[in-house]
């Protein structure tokens, strides 16, 4: 293949990729009776700020943006620690099972856990959860994903040799845990922050179950209702789409880097 | 003192530190999948309290209801039509990237991109592209002379529909995953094949695909354990709500998973009947992964 060929077939993709995105920026700046037009419009229109007004009339997506923010960021940070902390004892400190624990943790990665929403319906209900944040929240507060990345990451970047040293000048577990393995971490721990971060924010069937007032729903459920209309209003659809979507844009555009390298190095040793 | 306490540090920390995963997985992961079995086998509600065991007679009543082979049929045909052509395009794209490229970072980008627009933003911008009256892509149909189609309305015409979809936003994350194993490939295996006068088409399949065998394994299962579970896609694209759960007004595309979440949440809660599909899910993923293990274990490895 000459390479020619494979820069034009890479330039078609991005095309593909980028195109479906940038239509919904066009989308949400027009009017909803532009969209019946023939030709289809494929500038931005003037309509932007317009459509956003009507989206907050709609549904309250401002609290939505709110509650999101909150779970995401409860999530990652939590997500983030303990996994750090799974992720050091098991990469580096001696226990008995910590073979099988860790398979335990890999073989979790499988389970479709998506299945047992029907139980986890009714422990939410019988703590009094139902509709409130914290039925989001805490299921998803550490998962074997992340504790599988950062022991996979801890294993090789954290040198033994500081965590001896630090043993023999009488540091506590949880010492060697803040001031030597956290340091270390740092990088793989914003990788897998951010791909909780953009997990979280995404999620969207459990949500939907257990949130019902408008007031307490996440962004991607309120964006399901602008969906749900009767009349297919595709301007105001597109145009919490656009807003739901454009802050992850914004860090996927500053950090997206890092995030493709936290990707693929765990999918070598995964 | 000191010496019992430096003892009790290193023998206690590794447990707790490793104890929220465990805890949070046992009460809010395992629990509900295990106690499903068990609500399976009886006549549950959330409207009543009481629950009358009644064995079996859920999963019979299930395997009667020709809505839930629809839904089990709906499932394989999207399942099919998106992990096919994405784990294909997938493995190209990575072949294409695995190379000294400029702006390296710009493709690999853009790879990514559709991965970090969610589901439900996806589904509804490919709802107006695929819309039936001012659809660009029934536009764009037209402009060519084609006839316009009427996406939703049809089984094989919506599920082709979900299906790209579900292509767009993975096939990009997918060819990342591959472009790593691709990575971990010896150069030499290609110089030599490129000497012998090996197409890349040839490489591609002769060193490539054996060389990443784990790694292919592993994302055909992942792929298959999200295909059988669809929720979202067919949910949005019927328009949400209570006629999203259906699939469409004639259930052409309701999945296993709406259908369960039909009985579950909004049809009376039938918990115990809800529960008994998501164990014939299991069931069905199980077999599914296992079947795909098989199969890819078949290639052969390079050496």
């Amino acid at each position: 293949m000459t390479r020619r060929l494979v820069y034009l077939t890479l330039t078609g993709v991005l095309l593909l990729t980028a195109f479906p995105l940038y239509f919904s920026f066009v989308v949400s700046s027009q009017d909803n009776s532009a969209l019946s037009q023939v030709p289809p419009p494929v500038l931005p229109g003037a309509n932007l700020f317009d459509n956003i007004r009507r989206v907050f009339d709609t549904v309250p997506f401002d609290q939505a943006l709110l509650n999101s923010l909150i779970v995401s960021s409860i999530n990652t940070a939590s997500v983030v620690l303990f996994s750090t902390l799974a992720g050091f004892a098991f990469a580096k400190l001696r226990f008995k099972g910590r073979t099988a624990l860790l398979l335990a943790v890999v073989a979790t990665m499988m389970v479709p856990t998506q299945l047992g929403i029907i139980p986890l319906f009714m422990l939410i209900n019988k703590l009094e959860w139902h509709d409130t944040l914290l039925a989001v929240t805490v299921p998803a507060l550490v998962n074997a994903f992340g504790v599988f990345f950062m022991t996979q990451y801890l294993t090789e970047a954290l040198p033994t040799e500081l965590l001896e040293a630090g043993r023999i000048d009488g540091a506590a577990t949880h010492r060697l845990f803040w001031h030597v393995v956290l340091p270390v971490a740092r990088p793989a721990a914003a990788v897998l922050g951010m791909l909780t971060f953009l997990n979280v924010w995404n999620d969207y069937l459990w949500p939907l179950v257990v949130l019902a007032s408008p007031e307490n729903q996440t962004v991607q459920v309120a964006l399901s209702q602008l969906r749900a209309g009767y009349v297919q209003d595709y301007s105001l659809a597109l145009t919490g789409t656009m807003l739901a979507t454009l802050p992850l844009l914004l860090v996927f555009g500053l950090l997206g880097k890092q995030l493709i390298g936290g990707i693929m190095q765990g999918a070598i040793k995964g | 003192m000191r010496a019992w306490l430096y003892k009790a540090d290193t023998r206690l920390s590794p447990y707790l530190y490793i104890s929220p995963f465990f805890v949070l997985f046992a009460v809010f992961g395992l629990f509900p999948l295990g106690y499903t079995a068990w609500v399976s086998l009886h006549d549950w509600s959330l409207l009543s309290d009481e629950h009358t065991f009644v064995a079996l007679a859920n999963y019979r009543e299930l395997l009667a209801d020709p809505y839930f082979w629809n839904a089990l049929r709906n499932t394989v045909s999207i399942l099919l039509l998106s992990t096919v052509p994405q784990l294909i395009f997938a493995l190209i794209l990575a072949h294409l990237v695995n190379r000294p490229l400029r702006a390296k970072t710009l493709w690999r980008l853009g790879m990514l991109l559709p991965n970090v627009t969610s589901v439900v933003a996806v589904v509804v911008i490919f709802s107006q592209l695929f819309g039936r009256d001012f659809g660009l892509i029934n536009w764009v149909l037209e402009s060519f002379g084609l006839g316009r189609i009427d996406w939703q309305a049809g089984v094989a015409s919506s599920h082709v529909a979900i299906a790209a979809m579900i292509t767009w936003r993975w096939t990009g994350y997918n060819a990342l995953i591959f472009l790593a194993a691709m990575q971990a490939v010896p150069k030499e295996l290609y110089e030599s094949a490129t000497l012998d006068g090996a197409t890349a088409g040839q490489q591609l399949r002769k060193i490539t695909i054996p060389s990443i065998r784990p790694t292919l394994i592993f994302v055909v299962i992942v792929s298959t354990i999200y295909g059988l579970q669809v929720f979202a896609e067919p949910q949005l694209f019927a328009g949400g709500g209570p006629n999203g759960i259906m699939g469409g007004p004639d259930r052409q595309f309701q999945t296993l998973t709406l259908y369960m979440y039909e009985h579950g949440f909004n049809r009376g809660f039938e918990f115990g009947y809800a529960s008994a599909t998501a164990w014939v899910m299991f069931g069905l993923i199980v077999l599914a992964a296992g079947a795909n293990y098989l199969i890819t274990r078949r290639i052969r490895s390079s050496r």
